[in-house]
């Protein structure tokens, strides 16, 4: 049942990026121009995800176990170390270039858009490179 | 700053649709949807990796639903060269993975849980994203 869930979770999230049009990164961009023709719809996508999301999660939190797993996966990580600030930096920069971020990426693919296919492979060597050369740990 | 193509309406609905993505994500199968997490723990990692790889493939059935049912076309732009878009591909998925999130998992997720580390990142790649726009458009 969890991959089911897995599955449709994807869709639904899938189908609100194309419903707020942030799957088009010229859209996004309008949202990063902040100091020329700025669109600040990202902004309500977010309020709108945030006030579904947190009182919900602030109401479950303390449930034993989700519903499909065995347990939660909590996040522990606290620290606000050089990881953050530089790989922050690092993904701004990127998502600025082109306004692309890993959810719109992947969901265009759908489109069949070779510019995001180019984009998603070179995600994924970035993805492997840190596993790869233990940046994570590296930095702390 | 002039404020354009402004579409508060959908841009709220869409979020919506996202947030109970991430709520139903969190109470049925336990875990924060980050999508810059899952496809990479997708790559480089065997547990859950049928989970995530179902959750990435439904990321890329959403817009064909959206398409099926209400029978718009979704359009899409990017102009930018291939050396540019490996780049950007290359630092978003290093910058990700360095800092334990992206848009979705810090800025969605992270500050929905109210995670300070979450709030910092998302400040920084919001500031950053703008300031690399405002340079972009003198270059």
């Amino acid at each position: 049942m969890s991959k089911l869930v897995s599955l449709f979770c994807g869709i639904i999230f899938g189908i609100g990026l194309v419903i707020s049009e942030m799957i088009n990164p010229e859209k996004v961009l309008g949202f990063l121009n902040f100091f020329g023709n700025w669109d600040p719809s990202l902004v309500f996508v977010m309020i709108g995800a945030i006030i579904v999301f947190s009182p919900m999660y602030h109401l479950l939190k303390n449930k034993e176990k989700p519903i499909f797993k065995e347990s939660f996966t909590h996040l522990n990580n606290k620290k606000i170390d050089k990881n953050l600030i530089i790989g922050s930096s690092l993904f701004g920069i990127g998502w600025g270039l082109v306004g692309l971020c890993p959810g719109p990426a992947v969901a265009s693919l759908a489109l069949f858009n070779k510019s995001s296919a180019v984009f998603v492979i070179a995600m994924f060597v970035g993805f492997y490179l840190v596993k790869l050369l233990d940046l994570r740990t590296q930095a702390r | 700053m002039n404020i354009v193509n402004f579409t508060p309406l959908s841009a709220l609905i869409g979020g919506i649709t996202i947030g109970f993505a991430v709520f139903l994500f969190f109470i049925f199968n336990g875990r924060m949807t980050g999508v810059s997490g899952i496809a990479s723990s997708f790559l480089i990692s065997k547990n859950n990796r049928i989970d995530n790889l179902l959750f990435l493939i439904g990321l890329m059935l959403g817009p064909f639903f959206y398409n099926f049912f209400t029978k718009h076309k979704i359009e899409i732009l990017i102009t930018n060269s291939l050396f540019l878009l490996i780049i950007a591909g290359l630092l978003v998925g290093l910058g990700t993975r360095i800092s334990g999130g992206c848009t979705s998992g810090h800025g969605i997720s992270g500050m929905g849980r109210f995670s300070l580390r979450s709030i910092i990142a998302t400040v920084i790649f919001m500031a950053v994203g703008i300031l690399t726009v405002f340079i972009k458009n003198f270059v």
